[in-house]
């Protein structure tokens, strides 16, 4: 059992690779990242706004050029701002932003292990 | 005329709400162990005069009664008769008197259905209720009152906003406050078991039911706004981590927290204070919601208009709700001892509290994180769905597998019998995963361990139904349903974000385009003349090229009137297997069309999925009648 | 026990403070990221096709104001008194982009109204106005010879923009 088990496992690693597909897949999930700063909360990629076919053009453009996901944001950040990428960079402005969620699960797990603790202690 | 019979109305609302606070207190001096009569027949009459205000309104939108500003502001004459009287409720003004008036009904019924629980408990829950209700109704009366007149009354409406105008948003304020305008009776209901020393088993017994209806409720309401928002705002997602989906997202959390530590506290009579706070909790998110959505905080798809007064009103009414039961909840604390084993069912349910509060801190802190940095130091920053997938995502896999094996683990101390099954059926899910990768194509490590965990879970309830099915005892068919529709729910949405095809291209009319197995031909352009909006309709063949199947697509523009918007209503096929979406918008001073297709994979199976999670709720509290 | 009530209500207290002060935000997004850093180089085709303008041009002069409108622009009119006034009072130089527009439109636009530039280029697909942190128009960038931003102003300039750019070419 236990062997037919870790052959499962190796399958199944085997198979999660992360398939990069058409480069059109990257290309929308970079317009899904950037937001229509005309709009209220919509992305370049949901928007039918005129600014956000403007990104489009040079979104395109710049992935013609070669250019990597990262080079695109860091364009877009430096004549627009920070607001314009729905944020994944971990900087130092949003170290609380990713670490607080972490912190607390940490000290859930802490709480919940003081609670089992006690009883071992009666 | 309505104006006054409005206002006369919730006039007389406040004075009887007053007047039950001050019966109720004096009750609660009475020797007598039954509640005064005067406390029903008030709430009766306060029900009452609520329902029939909301109803005046609703006469008001029917009539087209334009001296009333909410009305001036959110119809117009020419609307379809269906969307005035919806209308009511999609505004701020309107949806406010919706939620006082559930305040208002689950304040009744809480007090006519507990007639077994004990006098102090019933009193203490009625004025807080009220307590609530008149802080409600104060500042509907002084800052958002929708019986305003507007002097001179104008011969015409502003009209409601087109993409307001849709069957389901018609359900989904209703349903929605239901949920959490419904936590309100479990808040006063902690406030009353904490001021009552009415604890315990008798308690979660008290409450139970209201917090199932309240969660499946809520449940529905989001599944309906998510249906809403993939219909009407033709991007085609469901869900977009946006401000307001969080505000309906985070009570969710806590409700089925609650739900779960419910079960600890009547089965073992432990986790009290705990209850409490997810109590108190439930609540006070759902009125942090309400103000990140009405205050003009925060910017989104989805927020009311925006009037900072409304929000400082909110937010002081939010901070005397929370210190006060804040208060009330030290002082009344008793020190309680727990001795739970560790591989115990009581366990399990704190592991799934643990989960839930990780959940909702992360969607708290994303959602608030903006209006934070940009308060303290003036830098506006954009917190998105990356954010929100990258950290929930991972921990479902575990939380699957651990919602999957909890129902088996018996009460206070089990014994794993046969770790046999639990191998076998990880084999059969990695399997099964195997095969989905082989017969369609392969996705992420991710997305890998997220198929897998939830199939684990999907198959194991499918066991457990056979079982009960054999056995003759659906005792456990409610959280069999619940937990199969989650398990099914995070597999569908997993097949859908791998498999889902987008393509975004500018067309003219005439041309072809191919991509993928589709070839999509714009053949036709017209235009149509409708009550209110013109369109322009596109007409578009869309062929497979792998098995030849033909469908023709009519994405709309729609330009309205009254107010002057534009709106693009997407084409959308709907199949067992998957949709077809297509939007098309124009391209100003340009003969081309900007053209958006999308396929996306089992989504009625992802609608279905969350009707299956509320449905379980719904079973529960039909078994519960009987 | 007094530890929990301490943090609890002072972190309570603290995210509401937030929210309160999270109410006096700016709603409108202000693109100020540019302000005090340089122009990347660019490069801009004339109006009429016959020239091309780059960076290097515009470090001739001590001050540029760089003007993205477009004819079928309401608000581009009303700010069109305050660019003539600017040529007229203060010699100032001002490149005018014309942005998603026809030339034709654009030309009798500026015969109906005076032509304020001393340098026109076009943009008419949009893809330069990125590189300027452009998002709507009337938008315009006031730089100096170093091609470092100064001001950016969105929407029309009106009488106190124009006072403001007076003050600061007067002031070098």
């Amino acid at each position: 059992m236990k062997k037919i088990l870790s052959y499962l496992i190796i399958i199944f690693l085997f198979n999660s690779q992360a398939i990069s597909k058409i480069s059109n897949k990257d290309e929308i999930e970079i317009l899904k990242n950037i937001r229509c700063l005309v709009c209220q909360g919509q992305s370049i990629a949901d928007s039918n706004s005129d600014f956000a076919q403007t990104i489009k053009l040079v979104v395109k453009d710049k992935i013609g050029e070669g250019k990597t996901k990262k080079e695109i944001y860091g364009f877009l950040i430096s004549k627009y701002g920070e607001w314009i990428v729905f944020d994944t960079q971990i900087n130092r402005k949003n170290f609380l932003l990713w670490f607080l969620p972490y912190l607390s699960l940490f000290f859930g797990g802490l709480i919940i292990f003081a609670i089992l603790k006690k009883k071992r202690e009666n | 005329m309505l104006n006054n019979i409005g206002n006369l109305l919730i006039f007389l609302s406040i004075a009887v709400s007053i007047l039950i606070i001050y019966f109720s207190i004096h009750s609660l001096k009475e020797k007598k162990k039954t509640i005064n009569k005067k406390l029903f027949n008030l709430s009766l009459w306060q029900t009452t005069f609520t329902l029939t205000s909301f109803f005046a309104l609703i006469i008001g939108f029917i009539l087209s009664d334009f001296s009333l500003i909410t009305v001036f502001q959110n119809s117009h004459s020419l609307k379809p008769l269906f969307y005035k009287i919806t209308a009511t409720w999609g505004n701020h003004e309107g949806s406010l008197l919706l939620w006082i008036n559930v305040l208002v009904i689950f304040s009744f019924l809480f007090l006519v259905f507990n007639k077994d629980a004990e006098k102090k408990y019933r009193i203490y829950t009625l004025i807080s209720q009220n307590v609530l209700i008149i802080g409600f109704f104060l500042f509907l009366f002084f800052n958002s009152n929708p019986f305003d007149l507007v002097v001179p009354t104008p011969k015409q409406g502003l009209g409601l906003n087109p993409i307001l105008q849709d069957p389901a948003l018609a359900i989904h304020p209703p349903l929605l406050y239901i949920g959490f305008v419904g936590s309100s009776i479990y808040f006063s209901a902690a406030i009353g078991s904490l001021l009552s020393s009415y604890e315990g088993r008798n308690f979660a017994k008290s409450i139970k039911p209201w917090v199932i209806v309240s969660w499946s409720f809520q449940t529905l309401g989001i599944l309906v706004g998510s249906i809403w928002a993939y219909y009407e705002l033709g991007w085609g997602g469901f869900w977009f981590w946006d401000p307001v989906e969080n505000a309906s997202l985070m009570p969710w959390f806590v409700m089925t927290a609650l739900i779960h530590s419910l079960v600890v506290l009547q089965k073992r009579e432990s986790l009290y204070s705990w209850v409490i706070i997810l109590c108190l909790s439930a609540f006070t998110l759902s009125v942090t919601g309400t103000f990140l959505v009405r205050s003009g905080i925060l910017n989104s798809v989805h927020t009311f208009a925006n009037d900072p007064s409304r929000g400082l009103y909110i937010l002081v009414f939010l901070s005397l709700m929370i210190f006060t039961a804040l208060t009330i909840f030290f002082i009344k604390y008793k020190k309680e001892n727990y001795s739970f084993n560790t591989n115990s069912k009581e366990t399990y349910i704190l592991v799934n509290n643990w989960f839930m509060a990780f959940y909702l801190i992360t969607i708290l802190i994303g959602t608030t994180y903006p209006i934070f940095t940009e308060a303290l130091v003036n830098i506006k920053i954009s917190v998105g769905p990356p954010f929100y997938n990258i950290v929930i995502i991972p921990l479902v896999v575990p939380f699957l597998f651990i919602m999957a094996l909890a129902p088996k683990v018996k009460w206070i101390s089990n014994k794993f019998k046969s770790s046999m099954n639990f191998f076998s059926i990880i084999a059969l899910a990695i399997l099964l995963n195997a095969l989905i990768i082989y017969y369609l194509e392969p996705y992420s490590f991710l997305t890998n361990l997220i198929i897998t965990s939830s199939i684990f879970l999907i198959i194991y309830s499918l066991l457990d139904l056979v079982n009960i099915i054999r056995k003759k005892n659906n005792f456990d068919l409610p959280r069999i349903l619940s937990h199969l529709g989650f398990g099914f729910l995070v597999f569908f949405i997993g097949l859908n974000h791998s498999y889902s095809v987008d393509q975004d291209f500018n067309l003219k009319e005439g041309e072809k385009k191919e991509f993928e197995n589709y070839v999509i031909n714009f053949k036709s352009l017209n235009y149509e003349q409708y009550k209110n909006y013109k369109a322009v309709i596109g007409e578009f063949d869309l062929l497979n090229k792998k098995n030849l199947k033909q469908e023709t697509l009519f994405p709309e523009i729609r330009i309205y009137n009254q107010p002057k918007t534009l709106t693009y209503e997407a084409s959308i096929r709907t199949g067992l297997g998957h949709d077809l979406y297509l939007t098309m918008s124009n391209i100003s001073r340009s003969e081309f069309y900007n053209i958006k297709f999308q396929k996306k994979p089992f989504m009625i199976w992802i609608w279905f999925s969350a009707i299956m999670i509320s449905t379980g709720g719904f079973v529960r509290l039909f078994k519960n009648e009987n | 026990m007094k530890t929990n009530i301490i943090i609890s209500f002072g972190l309570i207290s603290f995210i509401l403070l937030l929210f309160y002060f999270g109410l006096n935000n700016k709603n409108k997004y202000e693109t100020s990221d540019l302000v005090g850093k340089k122009l990347s180089s660019f490069e801009l085709k004339s109006l009429d096709e016959k020239n091309v303008f780059n960076s290097n041009t515009l470090e001739k002069n001590t001050f540029t104001l760089i003007n993205f409108w477009a004819s079928w622009c309401a608000p581009c009119r009303k700010e069109h008194e305050y660019l003539m006034l600017l040529k007229k009072k203060t010699g100032l130089k001002i490149l005018g982009v014309n942005f998603k527009d026809r030339k034709e439109n654009a030309l009798e636009f500026l015969q109906t109204l005076g032509n304020p530039y001393y340098l026109l280029a076009k943009d008419h697909d949009g893809r330069s106005s990125v590189n300027f942190g452009i998002y709507g128009i009337p938008e315009s960038l006031l730089i100096d010879n170093e091609l470092n931003v100064i001001k950016k102003f969105i929407g029309p300039i009106n009488f106190d923009n124009y006072k403001e750019i007076v003050k600061i070419i007067n002031n070098k």
